[in-house]
């Protein structure tokens, strides 16, 4: 037994693991932001990314050390690397909740109009996928996998149904432009964090059955 | 993939599911281009049977990687393909081993003419103590009569084949153990290659040597495969990982995985496979 490698990858494990949670936060707090038309809450999202930038660095130097001192093979090989991309997805996430928050901000600012119903939908369908995958990748739980990447479609036409509902709204209400582009923002970025979380599901099947599923409908 | 249920020697418990490609042993690559056919082969130290009907498929040109726990049988294993175990007493090997349409381990085929065709490459490096140039010239000297001049041409081509002509061609008088161990070992491969065989067999070829001179064997074995058929035994599972193309896993006797090696290293069929190569057997 390589006790060794096994605490390095324990070590991997729980950092990806606290990366998750704040991704998780920086979601939740952006998206609460959003509906509360609070500011303050929105701002914290958008600092608190240089945290998460500098924990997706680190981490990014751990799996790279791990590879070069330790050269692992078969499931470590595969957790390692599907860690390596993980550990970039949730970055990306943590991205994309920042633009959320920095859309609330400009919306806090703008008349208070009800956001669409399938926005509020997203919302709720993306923190959903995005909690599944984060408990798949701690029980490495194939089949809670397969279930977020079946979920995408679902994200994918609500973000659709959004578009064309934004574009007959400018037409009805031209002077509030604005509001509307920044709510199209809003649902781009939502359909971007289940394609990236789709991702993270597909790492997770690949680690644990080692097959890359990715363009495979 | 056929699945073949097997018992593993030694521990009733365990009842192996051992993947073997459909047509016989043969990895993805289909029939063509097998060097040797392994069937059924079973080997005895005595009374006591060390290995249990090994099916395997060694395809030409190509590098085959044995691996497995220390007393697992792959030593023993390569050892049939030249005899070099009948020169031992008490030991003995039944089923087939066809390489060129014959069973080499019959009585019918003369062993000598099979060690001429089948290389050997030991753990540590074993010139005869005689200096370079003779090293080389050995083998040539006893299968072939050639002149002085052709003789001279090839151990040159030897040596060169061998990445070694550069660093002894101003010491070929010199005595082949005066060379490093590195060296060593590339002018036992010259003197294997020398003779012209088909295959050659590698018994842990790098353990004796340092990093750079393993480096430097494992570049060869890319450089001769194009020319020979190569089977390789190692401990260095990442050394099996760089150089070869199929991957046989042996545990008692028993070969429990064997195919691609990237699949092998990647993503392991067998779980007794993926337990030892990521260091949590036993």
């Amino acid at each position: 037994m390589n006790v060794h490698l096994q605490n390095e990858i324990e070590k991997l494990k729980k950092r990806i693991l606290t990366i998750g949670a704040y991704v998780n936060d920086a979601i939740k707090d952006a998206v609460k932001s959003l509906r509360d038309r609070d500011p303050k809450l929105a701002k914290r999202v958008v600092d608190g990314d240089v945290r998460i930038d500098e924990m997706e660095v680190e981490l990014e130097e751990e799996c790279l050390k791990v590879l070069a001192l330790h050269q692992p093979v078969a499931t470590d090989l595969r957790f390692v690397v599907a860690i390596l991309k993980i550990n970039n997805d949730m970055e990306r996430i943590a991205d994309q909740a920042s633009n959320i928050a920095e859309r609330s901000i400009s919306l806090a600012d703008q008349d208070k109009m009800a956001y669409p119903e399938e926005l509020n939908q997203m919302l709720e369908k993306t923190q959903e996928m995005l909690n599944k995958s984060l408990h798949a990748l701690i029980e490495m739980d194939v089949d809670l996998a397969r279930e977020v990447i079946s979920e995408d479609d679902e994200v994918d036409d609500l973000n659709r149904e959004i578009y064309k509902l934004t574009q007959q709204s400018i037409s009805r209400q031209p002077e509030r432009l604005s509001c509307f582009i920044n709510i199209m923002s809003v649902s781009r970025q939502l359909e971007r964090i289940a394609d990236l979380v789709t991702n993270i599901a597909e790492d997770i099947i690949y680690m644990v059955e080692g097959e890359i599923i990715r363009h495979k409908n | 993939m056929n699945a073949i249920t097997q018992k593993i020697p030694g521990d009733s418990r365990i009842s192996s599911r051992i993947h073997v490609p459909d047509s016989g042993m043969i990895p993805s690559g289909g029939a063509a281009g097998v060097m040797i056919k392994v069937k059924n082969l079973n080997f005895y130290y005595g009374k006591e049977q060390v290995l249990f009907d090994n099916n395997l498929d060694i395809k030409k040109n190509h590098i085959t990687a044995i691996i497995g726990p220390s007393g697992c049988g792959k030593s023993t294993h390569i050892r049939t393909y030249n005899r070099i175990h009948e020169l031992y007493r008490d030991q003995h090997a039944t089923g087939e081993i066809i390489m060129g349409g014959r069973n080499i381990i019959s009585a019918a085929v003369d062993p000598v003419d099979l060690r001429r065709r089948v290389g050997m490459i030991f753990q540590k490096p074993s010139p005869f103590p005689m200096s370079v140039f003779d090293n080389v010239a050995y083998g040539l000297k006893i299968n072939y009569k050639l002149k002085k001049g052709e003789l001279a041409y090839r151990v040159e081509q030897a040596l060169q084949r061998a990445a070694l002509w550069e660093e002894v061609k101003d010491k070929l008088n010199e005595p082949g153990s005066a060379l490093s161990g590195g060296q060593q070992q590339r002018l036992c491969i010259a003197r294997s290659i020398a003779i012209e065989p088909e295959v050659l067999l590698m018994d842990e070829p790098a353990s004796a040597i340092d990093p750079i001179a393993t480096a430097k064997i494992e570049e060869l074995m890319l450089e001769l495969k194009s020319k020979y058929t190569i089977v390789i035994v190692t401990h260095a599972m990442q050394q099996a990982a760089r150089v070869s193309d199929y991957t046989a896993f042996f545990y008692r006797g028993v070969i429990v995985e064997y195919g691609d090696t990237k699949q092998v290293f990647t993503n392991p069929k067998e779980k007794r496979t993926e337990d030892y190569i990521t260091g949590r057997f036993g």
